[in-house]
């Protein structure tokens, strides 16, 4: 018998679906065999930002070649919304008023998908133009927003600010992004005896996906259901956004009473479904000569588009990581959710929290050159406390702080401060080329900030022959989800893990689930499906004991079997003998994270379990000519707890660093004046490749450093944080750009750097330094 | 004529009749063969979800090319080997090593990406791996992944090479691939498949490709399909009549003379790259950013001079190289300087029943000073904002002649007359560079959009000249952030 079971916790196990991926036999949405007589589905959309729908005329639709259906919101016959914030302002199909370009305005059915997108734009309609909102000082000027103020204090900020020795302000601006998960938007409806409906769907949230189905349907919940094995990348952008189409799919359905398919083209995707939200920030901040921040305040105003969406609680995840590691001793935040006719902003990777961190670390490069000071000495000086200095202006004392040896170890393992004098001296004597460092921490809170949607279930069967099957309500998004919930009831059963079948997420196996989002995925699922596990183990336990005449202690759970009072007895056999014995071996587990409140009226309350943080040092080098880049280095140094899988924690830290520099760098979304998404395919939208990812990738987990709160095996949520980790690439940008002024001048570079962004600061710098040409 | 397509899909022969034309070879596979391996991701040859490898014979062995089965017609695949992921796996199950290696590595996360990889990996494996970071990361320009960030499966390429798994079953047939396809390529009838009054016609020889557009005036001339085909995708334009040159073996040829080098217009960017770069190095620079290999091993610098875009890149390289485009019309031939073929916006001095047969590009004279540069917000795969080329004729220290072209600086690619005068006859010294530098606004008023503003155009435009200018002129500072950085002083 071995000693250790193959796939338990803390293994660097390769994804459960590694070997399906690179031979082609993982089967994703679209790939999924069409039952006969399935029709394809096109969705009419706006051609414009803003305007009054004077007349829809679809009959040569109707009449095109193939068409079988034509559905508009009359057709609908439930309720046409599908706002998953109960905002009431999201109609499946636009009635009256269009709000942005790429609104849905029908759905055309046909036989196959060519026809319906031909059928399609055969549609007249007629519009009246409103004038299109596309920036956020209008729509604030103008009071519209999709979702109230937020506001978060501490202290006395307009005081302390007008106490303040020194004292700034500015503004930046800081880009979206698109998600460019792979796998475009997809569902697939079946409908069934009843009324009943299946959708097989790439979703991040089938349960949202069935309550707003069944409410469009006007059917109960239990007569839909969702399913999703697996999905090519989401990101956030498919955990409200794929509701739309797993909707239109299951209308057709139920309108024609056939199997309807809704696959979205590259372009449709990016035009209709949401991105990163962009923000404008005004901030202000107080700070004495050795500086130590003594007051910020900071107006986040985000460009949510049309409805509200989750624009609600991604402009309060940017205040809530508005602080980043710092400690601000009166600090006054707010966030204005602005209404754009643009298409809604969404979750993505982070939830604002990026953005929020982005604005932290412009305050912390002003005070740096404010004061002529390396901007690591500024970040260190303002750290969290670990013991005092340690209350977020949402008012949650941080308990776990470990920022400062993080950012210790990796000052001394990246060489951070000879480098930086290496690369002055070396720019000093580089006209065309700079370099330039820097190396920036991130604190990241886990949990959902609305507290209800911390909790998840699972569903665990051990059949007769000793296989199990396993089944919670987390989405896999290529996270490698499914197989660290794996590896948690591998290790609780001490089983290998390849005796466990993952099933696909289904709502009618887990009811009344969270969107797999937060970085919550394992940590709520792992525990739920612990909790199934447990309960089965309790069970044969209870079993063997009673058998045996033993007590529960006395049985001892050991690789692949048990022992009691001597006698080991395989996992085959024990639950062979159970089943016969009438013991149930199928069981639920529940979990809701302890501990969390938050109360967005007064600003304060635990919103968050438990912090994970991170630091990373860049490298760069930028061409003065042509405010071109190039990443020579990076070094990472990630806080995942007590690592589930280590192999897979890394992927999500590699993958969200290129992601976040790709965020931060090139991806760039570009609006024209009337409102119309110009970068809407991968020609014009551009994301990292693969030349892109630094040639010197030093990535590190922390070591010894388990969750201080009792998650599943001490591990830390790992999806978000290190997206962030990424704002050292803007920074070292940043600096190698200062180095034109000789670092006397802030580059106040916003992100995207694009080249066009660099230049134009660089040229900023030189106008205002010695003045000339290049 | 014949009418029916023949190719292998796998080591299955397939001969197809009465197929649509303008049919993807990803539609075909995924909705007709039902090889879901192989995914759509963009339906724009960006992102490589798609890639699939076509093999055909080269020189007695297999020549094994990946391309974007997204905007490949299905007609195009005649008298090809069409492998796609389902191949690899050997019989038994066992992986294939660039499968393994994957796997191995942590290549996949999401998976959607990695048939795309798998794919463009393999002709890198068959050709021995050991390939360096840099010739992988060419190697993968054009697939995209969001997940991974990209380490482990460059991490997995470097391996290939020592990664064990099933090769037999694809190394054991090649014999018997390469014989099947060298018959099928003996046809010399033309290849017509009609789907209504649509029709794809492929001729074999290039007086049968003259003639059929002398008797088509205005069909689609097909060459790479890289714009082609997203006309199809992307905008759902109907294509008559379309008149393929890539059975046309003569149009493949690259002629080299002791003056210049004839380009034939079926010639691929990937087969052009290296003759054109042994010549004007920073051309080499410039396609091994153009597209990425599957697009540059369709693509051909035909196409991308007859399709006339402002943005195209080999327009303005060839064209600071003094280029002259030989055009075809029935057996009458007529030669004009590459730039002259530019007239406005999307119109050419090209009638419509005339044919891009190949340009001529003269060597680079000893005294002349050749650099380009291509300015995007991603160096890989990614249109030019703006391209620079820069031919400077040296006469000791004074240009003797400049020709300075410059593609996204106007509707068509086009030299900068103003600042070419302003550098003739003087000392090539900076205080002449920045004199032309300024009078750059005279030759350009560029546009906005979203590549970049007008303004960053303009002013990059200027920087690129200097550049040019200090990299060959004695300096030796570090002018360059990728690529080959020993072209800058050369
Ligand atoms: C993903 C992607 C990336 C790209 N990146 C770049 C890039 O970086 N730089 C760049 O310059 N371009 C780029 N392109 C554009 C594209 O590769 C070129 O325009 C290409 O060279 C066209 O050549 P082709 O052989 O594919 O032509 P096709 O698509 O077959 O034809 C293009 C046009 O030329 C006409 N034509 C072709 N051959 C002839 C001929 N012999 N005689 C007369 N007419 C002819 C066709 O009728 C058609 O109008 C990219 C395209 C894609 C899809
Ligand atoms: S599907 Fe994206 S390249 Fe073909
Ligand atoms: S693994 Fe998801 S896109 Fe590559």
């Amino acid at each position: 018998m071995s000693e250790r079971i193959v796939g338990g916790v803390h293994e660097a196990r390769v994804h459960d679906s590694a070997h399906k991926h690179v031979t082609g036999a993982a089967v994703y949405v679209d790939d999924i065999p069409e039952p006969a007589r399935t029709v394809q589905v096109h969705i009419g959309q706006s051609a414009r930002a803003h305007a009054r729908l004077v007349r829809m005329d679809l009959d040569a639709v109707r009449r095109a070649p193939g068409v079988v259906a034509v559905l508009t919101a009359a057709d609908i016959p439930g309720v046409n919304d599908l706002s998953a914030v109960h905002a009431h302002d999201e109609p499946v199909f636009a009635v009256d008023k269009v709000m942005f370009a790429g609104q849905a305005l029908f759905a055309v059915a046909a036989e196959t998908r060519l026809q319906a997108r031909r059928a399609a734009a055969l549609a007249v309609v007629e519009y009246a133009d409103l004038p299109p909102v596309l920036d956020t000082d209008t729509a604030r000027a103008a009071g519209d927003l999709v979702w109230p103020i937020g506001r978060m204090q501490r202290g006395d900020a307009p005081a302390a600010l007008a106490r303040a020795p020194r004292r700034l302000q500015g503004r930046m601006t800081i880009g979206g992004q698109e998600h460019f998960y792979l796998e475009g938007m997809v569902a697939l409806a079946v409908p069934g005896e009843d009324g009943d409906v299946l959708v097989h769907c790439s979703t991040q949230h089938p349960s949202e996906g069935q309550l707003l189905i069944a409410q469009v349907l006007g059917v109960p919940s239990h007569a839909v259901t969702v399913e999703c094995r697996r999905m090519g990348g989401a990101f956030g952008g498919k955990e409200t956004h794929a509701n739309l189409f797993a909707a239109v799919a299951a209308l057709v359905a139920r309108a024609t009473g056939r199997p309807a398919k809704c696959r979205l083209d590259r372009d449709d995707d990016m035009i209709m479904t949401g991105k990163r939200h962009d923000f404008t920030i005004d901030y202000e901040v107080g700070f004495d000569e050795t500086g130590v921040i003594k007051a910020v305040a900071m107006d986040f105003a985000s460009r949510c588009g049309w409805s509200a969406d989750l624009s609600g609680p991604v402009n309060d995840r940017a205040l809530f990581h508005a602080d980043n590691c710092y400690f601000y001793e009166n600090v006054r935040l707010a966030c204005f959710p602005c209404r754009t006719n643009m298409v809604s902003a969404t979750a993505f990777r982070g939830f604002g929290g990026p953005q929020g961190v982005v604005a932290a670390e412009r305050v912390i490069e002003e005070v740096a050159f404010a004061l002529g000071l390396d901007p690591l000495d500024v970040r260190k000086r303002n750290f969290y406390g670990r013991a005092e200095r340690n209350l977020t202006p949402y008012h949650q004392a941080i308990e776990d702080n470990i920022i400062h040896e993080l950012v210790e170890e990796l000052e001394r393992t990246s060489n951070y401060r000879a480098r930086r004098d290496e690369i002055r001296a070396w720019n000093r004597t580089s006209r065309w080329q700079r370099r330039g460092l820097a190396l920036t921490p991130v604190k990241f809170g886990i949990s959902f900030t609305m507290t209800a949607y911390n909790q998840a279930g699972a569903l665990l069967h051990v059949y007769r022959d000793g296989s199990i099957q396993l089944n919670h309500g987390g989405t896999e998004m290529g996270q490698g989800l499914y197989v660290k919930v794996a590896q948690v009831v591998a290790e609780e059963l001490q089983v290998d893990i390849d005796r466990i079948r993952l099933t696909a997420t289904n709502t009618s196996k887990v009811p009344n689930t969270s969107a797999t989002a937060a970085s919550s995925g394992s940590d709520l699922n792992g525990m739920a499906a612990q909790a199934a596990a447990r309960t089965i183990k309790e069970r044969l336990t209870a079993f063997a004991a009673a058998r045996a005449q033993a007590s529960a202690e006395e049985v001892v759970w050991l690789p692949g079997r048990i022992r009691v009072k001597g006698e080991e007895i395989l996992f085959d056999k024990l639950v062979h003998d159970a089943y016969f014995a009438r013991i149930q071996l199928s069981a639920t587990g529940f979990y809701a994270t302890p501990k969390i409140h938050w109360s967005r009226e007064e600003g304060r309350g635990r919103p968050f379990y438990y912090y994970a943080y991170g630091a990373a040092c860049s490298e760069v080098t930028v061409d003065t000519l042509t405010g071109e880049h190039r990443v020579d280095r990076v070094d990472i140094l990630h806080d995942v707890g007590r690592s589930l899988n280590p192999a897979i924690d890394l992927g999500q830290v590699e993958g969200g660093f290129i992601q976040g520099m790709g965020w931060l760098t090139m991806e760039e979304l570009w609006w024209d004046a009337d409102g119309r998404l110009r970068t809407h395919a991968p020609s014009t939208y551009k994301i990292p490749c693969a030349s892109d990812r630094p040639p010197v990738f030093n990535v590190r987990l922390m070591e010894g450093v388990a969750n201080r709160e009792p998650t599943i095996h001490r591990s830390k949520a790992v999806g978000e944080p290190p997206l962030m980790l990424a704002i050292s690439v803007l920074h070292a940008i940043s600096d190698a750009v200062a180095s034109i002024a000789d670092h006397k001048l802030p580059p106040r570079l916003d992100p995207p750097a694009t080249p066009e962004k660099v230049l134009a600061a660089i040229e900023r710098l030189r106008a205002s330094d010695s003045g000339g040409a290049p | 004529m014949r009418d029916s397509i023949e190719f292998l899909l796998g080591h299955e022969r397939r001969s197809l009749r009465g197929v649509d034309p303008t049919l993807t070879v990803l539609d075909y596979l995924r909705s007709h063969e039902h090889r879901k391996g192989t995914k759509e991701g963009c339906a724009e040859g960006d992102c490589g979800a798609c890639t699939v490898v076509l093999a055909r014979p080269a020189g007695g062995r297999l020549d094994y090319r990946a391309v974007n089965a997204c905007i490949q017609f299905v007609p195009t695949l005649d008298g090809c080997q069409l492998l796609t992921v389902e191949d690899l796996q050997g019989p038994d199950g066992e992986l294939h090593p660039v499968q393994r290696a994957l796997v191995e590595a942590h290549g996949s996360q999401c998976g959607f990406c990695t048939p795309g990889f798998v794919m463009s990996l393999f002709p890198l494996w068959r050709a021995g791996g050991g390939a360096t970071r840099a010739e992988i990361a060419d190697r993968l320009a054009g697939n995209l992944c969001r997940c991974t960030g990209y380490g482990p499966i460059l991490a997995a390429a470097e391996r290939l090479a020592e990664t064990p798994g099933a090769t037999a079953h694809l190394l054991g047939r090649e014999v018997e691939v390469l014989a099947q396809l060298e018959a099928l390529a003996d046809d010399r009838s033309t290849l017509l498949i009609e789907d209504g009054d649509r029709r794809f016609l492929a001729p074999a020889t290039l007086e049968a490709l003259a003639d059929l557009l002398l008797a088509h005036p205005g069909a689609t001339v097909l060459a790479g399909s890289t714009d082609v085909g997203l006309w199809v995708t992307k905008q759902d334009r109907r294509l008559e009549t379309i008149i393929w040159l890539g059975r046309v073996a003569e149009l493949r040829e690259i002629r080299a003379s002791a003056e210049a080098i004839e380009i034939g217009a079926g010639v691929t960017c990937a087969d052009g790259m290296a003759a054109l770069a042994a010549e004007w190095p920073d051309m080499g620079e410039v396609y091994r950013r153009y597209a990425s290999p599957p697009i540059r091993n369709t693509a051909t610098i035909g196409g991308n001079i007859a399709n006339g875009s402002p943005i195209g890149d080999s327009a303005p390289l060839l064209i600071a190289a003094g280029a002259t485009l030989v055009l075809r019309r029935g057996r009458q031939r007529r030669r004009l300087p590459l730039e002259d073929f530019f007239l406005a916006y999307g119109k050419q001095d090209r009638r419509p029943d005339e044919l891009v047969e190949a340009v001529i590009v003269p060597r680079r004279r000893p005294e002349q000073r050749f650099r380009a540069y291509k300015i995007s917000k991603r160096f890989d795969q990614d249109i030019s904002a703006v391209l620079g080329a820069f031919t400077i004729t040296l006469d000791g220290g004074t240009v003797r002649e400049a020709r300075i072209a410059y593609g996204g600086m106007a509707a068509t690619p086009k030299r900068a007359a103003a600042a070419e005068a302003s550098l003739r006859g003087r000392a090539w010294a900076e205080p002449t560079v920045r004199a032309a530098m300024a009078a750059l606004a005279q030759d350009f008023s560029p546009i906005t959009d979203m590549r970049a503003s007008a303004g960053y155009r303009l002013q990059v435009a200027r920087n690129l000249l200097l550049k040019a200018w200090l990299e060959t002129s004695g300096h030796s500072a570090e002018t360059r952030l990728v690529g080959d950085r020993s072209l800058a002083h050369v």
